[in-house]
């Protein structure tokens, strides 16, 4: 047991005195959901657009002035003829042009119908399709009071209620995937090149002309690694609940022990690595390759997997990063329990037991 | 015996690296393996550190099989590989504690034994291993490796890349070691330091040329050796080689060690050849031959 605690004092000396992956450890968790949360976004605030407006009626100025104190738009202009509309567009500040047929208010009195035209610079298609959604409910809305004490034979109103994130805030959407790619970093790639460090340094031979069996090695190297993540995914949580507002649905100890479940998962994984490569570039290079690009595009954190070509759906089964990802939002967002995650929960174990008993296996005794 | 080696062969695909080695190292001796890079000394420090597995043939190590008792000889053997293997990042004397811990003792327990090594760099112990001197390092590596006061000790090239006064110093040291009943395998590729060996065993390309202590080896010379001198070394070695009477003539220090083949061969002869030849401040001596220049001449023998 002594020799057992040496090892992890070692390890916590050679991991506190590395800036660098001090930095990996510490830094880039804050820095990333910071960047995640903030900047990289898709809701829209204060878009600006310009208004073409043919007919100057009251109608138009009523729908304008909605717009206009929406928090989502700021109109930044009036043309006052279609030949401007590209030259608007072409200067890249205005996102969307609305503009209104000539004698809207009248056509909408005495034909019941009126045109208005949405154009949105589509350069940016995720934008452009959220800009001309806000627009319509806009138009809708004030269509809906226009018909308000009259009776209208039929009509059908849908009324679209976005359960679990109401706001649509993206931060809710972002915070499980950040948090995934963070841990399967941490864990996994700093894991695989602290292994491959001994290997390279020569200090491995020595390790290996000593008592210290294969599994000391290995739970020595995991363990400081394992608090350190804890570690991090805690403060993950807490940003997400203090900064972003997040609210954590399901039970803090159920989202704490899956997520130590998966930073086992990702540091078996980073063993693994580290018994297949011999140096600290190649642990690095399959840890960024191997893991984080199917981490970031197949595991359903950014593309939803629902679309994926079938070939590419069946390949996401097989990431543990697809399973976290459902399970975080499970308990984070629905608030559900185990009863309602314990298949992902298992698949997750699974893997688990089967990164660990590979590596056992393919981990050298001696020196080829 | 502490070190039995029966056969011993080890290939790299189709490179030999070892080919049927045999020989015993005795309890508390003092073992030198000498020969250039590559001629195998690593691989077999590795097969007898059970760090690779032979192709053949038997080998055991303080009376544990390499093969099957791997776990016991782990526990019981000290190795410096030849490359510095501790970790650069912690001190002088964390490193030193945590190959106590994992050996199971501390560095008080065994403190006696690494005591005249250790005090030469304790002044330091607060600083990185990365930080050291080439010198210290070694001292730091050998005390890592004996804090378990180990019964087999093996030492891979551990003067190399070490200034003069530091390789002598470490060759005291080991000699003082042996007083302490610790048996030593050391390799080096200086001759020089084999003659303060026990025995010695010369080996190149993977074959074991001769086994012996060094005065035994140095006594089997089979020829007289002259030390040839001239004011034009490179043109001395050139008219050597086209000398009638040359068995051997290569570098050695300042002068050439030069052999002939003949029996009734007389200095003036050479220098008077020499003199034909336009050099000036000739110089040939009879001179005692060296560790090196048996294995100058084993080796020859031997391709």
């Amino acid at each position: 047991m002594n020799r057992f605690i040496g090892f992890i004092k070692k390890e916590f000396y050679h991991i506190l005195r590395d800036r660098r992956s001090l930095f990996i450890l510490f830094g880039m968790p804050i820095v990333q959901v910071m960047l995640f949360g903030f900047a990289i976004t898709n809701e829209i605030n204060n878009v600006d657009i310009a208004i073409l407006d043919h007919s100057k009626d009251v109608n138009t100025k009523e729908i304008i002035n909605k717009i206009a104190t929406s928090k989502y738009f700021s109109i930044k202009g009036f043309i006052s003829h279609e030949d401007e509309i590209e030259s608007t567009f072409k200067k890249g500040k205005i996102k969307a042009v609305l503009n209104f047929e000539k004698d809207f208010g009248k056509n909408l009195v005495t034909q019941k119908k009126a045109t208005v035209q949405i154009l949105t610079d589509a350069t940016d298609p995720n934008t452009a399709n959220t800009i001309s959604n806000y627009v319509g409910s806009i138009l809708q809305n004030y269509q809906q009071e226009l018909n308000k004490g009259l009776n209208m034979p039929y009509q059908i109103v849908p009324k679209t209620r976005m359960v679990f994130n109401p706001e649509l805030k993206s931060v809710y959407m972002f915070v499980p995937g950040v948090m995934t790619i963070i841990l399967m970093l941490v864990s996994a790639m700093m894991t695989s090149i602290s292994i491959t460090k001994e290997k390279e340094l020569g200090t491995m031979e020595i390790l290996l002309v000593s008592p210290l069996n294969p599994i000391q090695v290995i739970v020595g190297k995991v363990v400081p690694y394992i608090l350190l993540s804890i570690i991090n995914a805690a403060v993950i949580i807490l940003l997400s609940i203090f900064v972003f507002k997040m609210p954590v649905q399901g039970s803090l100890f159920l989202l704490g022990a899956e997520s130590t479940l998966f930073i086992v998962n990702a540091l078996s994984l980073g063993i693994l690595i580290s018994t297949i490569s011999s140096t600290q570039q190649t642990a690095m290079m399959i840890s960024l390759m191997g893991l984080m690009l199917p981490v970031i595009l197949l595991s359903g954190f950014i593309f939803p997997i629902s679309s994926m070509p079938l070939p590419l759906q069946l390949i996401s089964n097989i990431i543990p990063a697809k399973w976290f990802i459902m399970i975080l939002k499970g308990i984070m967002l629905k608030g559900v329990g185990l009863a309602y995650v314990w298949k992902e929960t298992l698949i997750l174990i699974g893997m688990t037991i089967f990164f660990i008993a590979l590596s056992v296996k393919k981990y050298k005794i001696r020196l080829e | 015996m502490s070190i039995i080696l029966n056969n011993i062969s080890k290939s790299y695909n189709k490179v030999k690296a070892l080919d049927d080695i045999s020989f015993e190292v005795k309890p508390g001796e003092l073992f030198g393996l000498i020969g250039p890079d590559g001629a195998g000394k690593t691989t077999l420090f590795r097969i007898l550190t059970t760090l690779l597995i032979q192709d053949g043939g038997k080998a055991s190590v303080a009376g544990y099989d390499v093969q099957k008792q791997y776990k016991d000889i782990r526990n019981h053997v000290g190795y410096m590989p030849g490359r510095f293997s501790l970790y650069q990042d912690l001190t002088v004397e964390e490193n030193l504690n945590f190959f106590a811990t994992i050996f199971g003792t501390t560095i008080e327990e065994n403190y006696d034994l690494i005591k005249d090594i250790y005090i030469q760099i304790e002044p330091f112990k607060a600083r990185r291993a990365g930080k050291l001197s080439g010198g210290m390092k070694q001292k730091l590596a050998l005390c890592c490796a004996l804090i378990h006061k180990p019964k087999v000790l093996f030492l891979d090239e551990p003067t190399t890349g070490v200034d003069p006064v530091s390789r002598k110093e470490f060759w005291e040291m080991l000699k003082r070691l042996q007083q302490k009943d610790i048996t030593i395998l050391v390799s080096t590729p200086y001759m020089d330091e084999a003659e303060l060996c026990d025995r010695i065993a010369l080996i190149t390309n993977g074959k074991i040329l001769q086994i012996n202590t060094p005065e035994a080896i140095i006594a089997s010379f089979p020829k007289k050796i002259y030390k040839v001198r001239s004011s034009n070394t490179y043109q001395l070695i050139e008219d050597l080689r086209i000398y009638p009477d040359t068995h051997s003539a290569y570098p050695f220090g300042e002068y050439l060690h030069f052999t002939p083949k003949s029996e009734v061969f007389r200095s003036m002869d050479l220098t008077k050849y020499l003199a034909e030849r336009h050099h000036k401040e000739i110089e040939v001596k009879e001179t005692v031959a060296t560790i090196e220049d048996t294995f100058m001449d084993l080796s020859k023998a031997h391709e």
